[in-house]
């Protein structure tokens, strides 16, 4: 992102997710737990033109950082995201994503005979594989479509 | 083998599935001397979908350990049809023994087990997912039969419900085996089970039919393909008698072919073969015992220094 988006944005405090595959913006909000309800302001661009991804969606989060967990599961949605912490207008950090070992607990099995989805007391837990993720109870992998098992939508 | 729990074929090493056949054997060939190697010692078998066989297997090796079991019962009789979790029911039987053996319909059932109790956890099936001690005894049998090495294996049938498919070829691609794949193109190998051959190196190939590898095969393994899987009768048909031998199809197998099974069949081997050279079903459900000694005889006597 040029330092130019960043100021039509007029974020002042808060996190700019950039490079967000396109198509991914919404789940990004979702793995956040965004709904509008909250009171932070938010903007997302859906679609724009980037020069290295063709097009993008960016998503921009006024007076909210994220947690590790929550920029490891993007890391999935968006592998080309940065994660860029704005203070007082200035990006003061900026992060690309990188791929965790393991996701807990953010992602739902598509397995419905999973022991995950039964009534237990237990957290999801996927290993990270090569072109996915892997459920670590019943060894089901989901590929491209993980933010459809977002166990937070 | 050290390990708490036996949860996958996929945990075994060639090495501790060697070591856990060769204890097998030793004590097939002298059951009198490990006799009271258990006394006094506990096995909760717990059956949340009934399995016959496997249940009196494991009740049978524990007794011949010199040891005793307590069984769950039926689920029907059990307070898990109040909706306790397996969780609770697993923490309570684990006050009641020094072992569960658990077979269960959901996937990673044994694996959710063996997070919250100290016993060691058999997995006796957790749904369609893994099987390992019906691996021990079919990779005994391979092993009596054709040997574990340089060995070209064929499974056939409900590749893809098949637990006792998914254990079986895991623990063959430890041993470099070349494995064929014969079913229907709806039953086929689960990409999960794919993912993990593939990343252990496995040699695969997949067939519909039987025919294109018979001629090379020093094992077949027969598996059911089973009616309730198939929303329509007419499908089901249609597939089934595709994947039944007899004898005349075994004209074309080497003289030295061993037929497996898991048991129990339905006409999936038809009587024909059972007077042949080539069975081995029912050997192979007897070797159950001894090699389920060998494995309680391990998981319960580690101590627990060095898991
Ligand atoms: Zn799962």
């Amino acid at each position: 992102m040029s330092d130019h988006e960043l100021r039509v944005s007029k974020i002042r405090d808060g996190t700019v997710i950039d490079h967000v595959t396109a198509g991914q913006a919404l789940n990004v909000l979702a793995v956040l737990g965004i709904d509008g309800d909250e009171g932070f302001g938010v903007s997302i661009g859906m679609n724009v033109p980037s020069d290295t991804l063709g097009r993008k969606d960016i998503v921009k989060v006024e007076g909210r950082e994220l947690s590790q967990s929550e920029v490891d599961i993007i890391s999935l949605l968006a592998p080309e995201a940065t994660v860029n912490i704005v203070r007082e207008f200035d990006v003061i950090e900026k992060n690309r994503v990188e791929r965790p070992e393991r996701v807990v607990g953010l992602l739902r099995c598509p397995n419905h005979n999973c022991i995950t989805n039964a009534d237990e007391p237990v957290v999801s837990t996927f290993r990270v594989v090569d072109d996915g993720v892997r459920c670590e109870y019943c060894g089901e992998i989901i590929r491209s479509e993980i933010g459809d098992h977002l166990a937070v939508n | 083998m050290r390990h708490d729990h036996l949860l996958s074929a996929g945990q075994l090493t060639r090495e501790d599935i060697e070591a856990v056949l060769d204890r097998a054997a030793e004590m097939a060939a002298d059951p009198a001397g490990v006799a009271e190697r258990h006394a006094d010692r506990l096995l909760a078998l717990c059956f949340f979908e009934p399995s016959t066989r496997t249940k009196m297997s494991f009740d049978a090796a524990m007794k011949r350990l010199g040891g005793d079991t307590v069984d769950m019962g039926t689920v029907e009789s059990s307070s898990v049809k109040k909706g306790e979790s397996l969780a609770d029911t697993v923490r309570v039987i684990e006050g009641y023994a020094d072992g569960i053996v658990l077979r269960h319909p959901s996937e990673g059932a044994a694996k959710l087990a063996a997070e919250f109790v100290d016993v060691p956890v058999v997995n006796a099936g957790d749904g369609a997912g893994q099987h390992p001690s019906q691996t021990l005894l079919d990779l005994y049998t391979m092993r009596e039969n054709a040997g574990l090495d340089d060995l070209t294996v064929g499974i056939m049938g409900d590749l893809k419900y098949g637990r006792t498919v998914h254990s079986l070829a895991e623990a063959l691609a430890t041993f470099d085996a070349r494995m064929h794949f014969v079913s229907p193109e709806s039953l086929r190998l689960p990409r999960s089970v794919q993912f993990d051959l593939h990343e252990a190196g496995a040699r695969l190939r997949e067939h519909t039919e039987l025919d294109e590898v018979l001629p090379e095969l020093d094992v077949l393994y027969v598996t059911r393909i089973q009616r309730e899987r198939f929303p329509d009768e007419n499908e089901y048909q249609k597939v089934a008698g595709q994947y039944q031998i007899d004898a005349d199809t075994l004209a074309a197998a080497r003289d030295d072919l061993t037929v497996m099974h898991p048991l129990p069949r339905v006409d999936e081997i038809a009587p024909d073969v059972d007077g042949t050279e080539h069975a081995q079903y029912f050997p192979q459900a007897h070797n159950g015992v001894p090699v389920r000694m060998a494995l309680l005889d391990e998981l319960l006597s580690g101590d627990g220094g060095d898991r």
